[in-house]
């Protein structure tokens, strides 16, 4: 009997980990592509809110959650471009930038979501493969979820092959170790981060839309309740590399789905305590792996960190 | 072509010509007259800020001049509304000088919001357990817990920052969440008014417990002490070596190591200090305005003091100014709910507009490969 319960935990936890783990991957796999062109955007946890809401309100209205999807991923995108407006148009700090855009990102989702707090709505479609779906224990978890959970690893694959075999990645890069440089070679950092930006800003959306249209299913006032800030972090762990930030996101959506799962089944710890894990988590997982991965941040985003851009 | 290279020298430098020839009026008019100038600029940012969120309300079917008509009548229009700026803008200088502080070493610290509310957190905890002490003793001993709770929040981030561990943005930011998770463990668990059947907060506090308040209004003592520090501060940060190593720091780090400024201690001291500044800010709103604690003790003041610092351009003497004008539309927050039936976070928008535009001003002009 305590097996059966113990498998139900463990089972409870990974699947959870995946179904909170997946606007995470997303948003990280968006700020990776946006730090590898040097900029460090604070505001992803607003891009997120923006998709989100941007989703929910597409959902509601034309009861399609694919084209909420597609617009949710839009909105962060152009949202993301007024970043670029700060941050590389006028060189504002970026740090304070990214934060005074999370700000925008709250003023106006409250705004233009207000109407919508406490409405149902179609939520992207839960797949289940058939056959694998139904190997015991492990077909439910991996093999049962939304699509965007599908495209989770070709979707770093394919973030992957951008950054390391094409010729625009190698471009973004070099403009991430250095925009000197760059330039001499003939490349328009300028144009490129704002491409970078702007992509990275779809997947922000698409990250903050899995909350609203899956997750959840609800919209509510800052639902991203720091998950991109999480991301931000998750980025320095992965060591900006696209295919290890699933690694990353499955561990933070792990911690989420810990707590939730000690508070289903009425574990004898506050449930506030809990909630600060995946917090403190972060800055731990930082502390242990964060400092050797110093020396593979792009060149460019130091003085970001030390204050001196 | 915007990356196009600079071509020449601007004309006024070059020898033997006319000077003013082709120097724009802008910058002949931002060199004769530069206090007049940054007013008007501050003043075109606004008016932008407010057509901006005059049109989202537009968009959302609400008439704006109904809606600004209404905040600024509530919030500046009565002698109470007035008071009330005030009162708001008490938490706003502390909070705005937290992140002001830090940033003269060229530290990012959004971490105000945690620190006010580890600061009433704290003040909390000693107005609970020596509510037998008289005002004289009990009040003091607040004021010191705050600052200590408001500091030590700090101090985690800044000597992860000053051992180049971790950046210091991300942590305080984390931290923040930690913290008001950690206050509602208190107010929904040991801290709990057994008298309050539901709502979540503590007993309420003793009188000896109360930082005064001036008159009927709701300003309160620690208008005092938020004055105090924009003064100290700002003659430290101005007249000292203190002041002079922190502007180096901030400027180049590498440089100031160099000429052998102890960077580390820097570091830790103005983050500490900011966050104890922060800790206040969080003792005023629980003894005088809650007279307890409860979940929701700031509206986020911390972030809002954020954008208050960087309006200001980390100037002590002006985070004042920026205070009382966020001050006004934190305060009209509430008229746009009541009124207009807008979340309160719809001021979000509109402080956040302001500053997107004073970046945009103040943002360096494009060098072509920077």
């Amino acid at each position: 009997m305590t097996w059966a319960l113990a498998l139900s935990f463990i089972q409870g936890v990974a699947s959870g980990a995946i179904r909170s783990g997946t606007s995470i991957f997303y948003a990280a796999l968006g700020e990776v592509i946006v730090q590898r062109a040097g900029i460090v955007n604070l505001g992803l946890e607003g891009c997120m809110l923006v998709g989100a809401c941007a989703g929910f309100i597409v959902a509601s209205q034309t009861g399609n959650p694919y084209i909420a999807l597609l617009i949710a991923a839009i909105a962060g995108g152009v949202f993301n471009l007024v970043l670029g407006l700060l941050v590389i148009t006028r060189r504002a700090n970026q740090l304070a930038s990214g934060l005074t855009l999370l700000f925008l990102a709250y003023g106006l989702t409250s705004i233009l979501g207000a109407d919508y707090v406490g409405k149902r709505i179609n939520g992207l479609q839960q797949i289940s493969i058939p056959f694998l779906s139904d190997i015991p224990i492990v077909g439910q978890v991996l093999f049962q979820g939304d699509i965007l959970w599908f495209a989770m690893l070709p979707m770093s694959g394919f973030v992957w092959w951008l950054l390391y075999r094409t010729r625009w990645g190698l471009s973004l890069r070099t403009v991430g170790e250095s925009r000197v440089v760059a330039y001499a070679s003939g490349l328009n950092p300028r144009s490129l981060q704002y491409q970078a930006l702007f992509v990275g800003g779809l997947l922000g959306g698409i990250g903050g839309a899995q909350l609203s249209l899956s997750y959840a299913r609800v919209w509510v006032e800052q639902m991203t309740a720091g998950r991109g800030f999480i991301a931000v972090a998750l980025v320095i762990f992965a060591s900006w590399h696209p295919v290890r930030a699933i690694a990353g996101a499955l561990l933070f959506g792990g911690a989420i789905a810990f707590q939730l799962q000690l508070q289903a089944r009425n574990a004898s710890v506050s449930p506030f305590l809990l909630d600060m894990l995946p917090y403190v988590l972060t800055i731990v997982v930082l502390l242990i792996w964060g400092r050797n991965r110093q020396y593979q941040m792009p060149q460019g985003l130091s003085s970001v960190f030390e204050g001196t851009d | 072509m915007a990356d196009a290279l600079p071509v020449a020298a601007p004309q006024s430098l070059t020898p033997g010509g006319v000077k003013q020839v082709g120097v724009p009026w802008r910058q002949r008019l931002a060199d004769q007259l530069p206090a007049g100038v940054a007013v008007g600029r501050f003043v075109g940012a606004l008016v932008v800020a407010l057509i901006g969120f005059a049109v989202v309300l537009l968009l959302q079917g609400r008439s704006p001049i109904d809606a600004y008509a209404n905040m600024f009548s509530v919030t500046l229009g009565t002698a109470f509304g007035r008071s009330e700026v005030v009162v708001k803008a008490i938490p706003l200088m502390l909070c705005a000088l937290a992140v002001a502080v830090p940033a003269r070493v060229g530290l990012v610290n959004v971490g105000g919001e945690g620190q006010l509310y580890i600061g009433a957190w704290l003040a909390t905890g000693v107005a609970l357990g020596f509510s037998g002490l008289p005002i004289w003793l009990l009040l003091p001993l607040m004021l010191i817990a705050s600052i200590v709770g408001g500091g030590l929040w700090a101090l985690f981030p800044a000597v992860l920052r000053a051992k180049g561990w971790l950046n210091e943005t991300i942590s305080t930011l984390l931290l923040n969440y930690v913290a008001t998770l950690l206050v509602q463990f208190f107010v929904f668990g040991p801290w709990k008014d057994p008298k309050s059947a539901n709502f979540p907060q503590s007993p309420q506090f003793v009188d000896a417990a109360r930082l005064p308040t001036f008159g009927a209004e709701r300003i309160h003592a620690g208008l005092i002490f938020a004055l105090v520090a924009v003064v100290v501060l700002f003659f430290i940060l101005r007249q000292t070596r203190w002041g002079f190593e922190m502007r180096a720091i901030g400027g180049n780090p590498e440089a100031a190591r160099r000429a052998g400024i102890r960077i580390s201690t820097y570091i830790i001291g103005a983050l500490v200090v900011g966050g104890a500044l922060a800790g206040i800010a969080g003792l005023g709103e629980v003894s005088a305005i809650q007279g307890r604690l409860v979940p929701s003790i700031s509206p986020g003041y911390g972030f809002i003091g954020f954008l208050v610092s960087w309006l200001a351009g980390h100037n002590p003497l002006l985070v004042v100014v920026m205070a009382l004008l966020l001050g006004v539309l934190t305060a009209s927050g509430d008229s746009l709910q009541i009124s207009q039936h807008l979340p309160f976070a719809s001021v979000n928008l509109l402080m956040a507009l302001t500053l997107v535009m004073v970046l945009v001003q103040r943002g360096r002009p494009a060098e072509a490969t920077r």
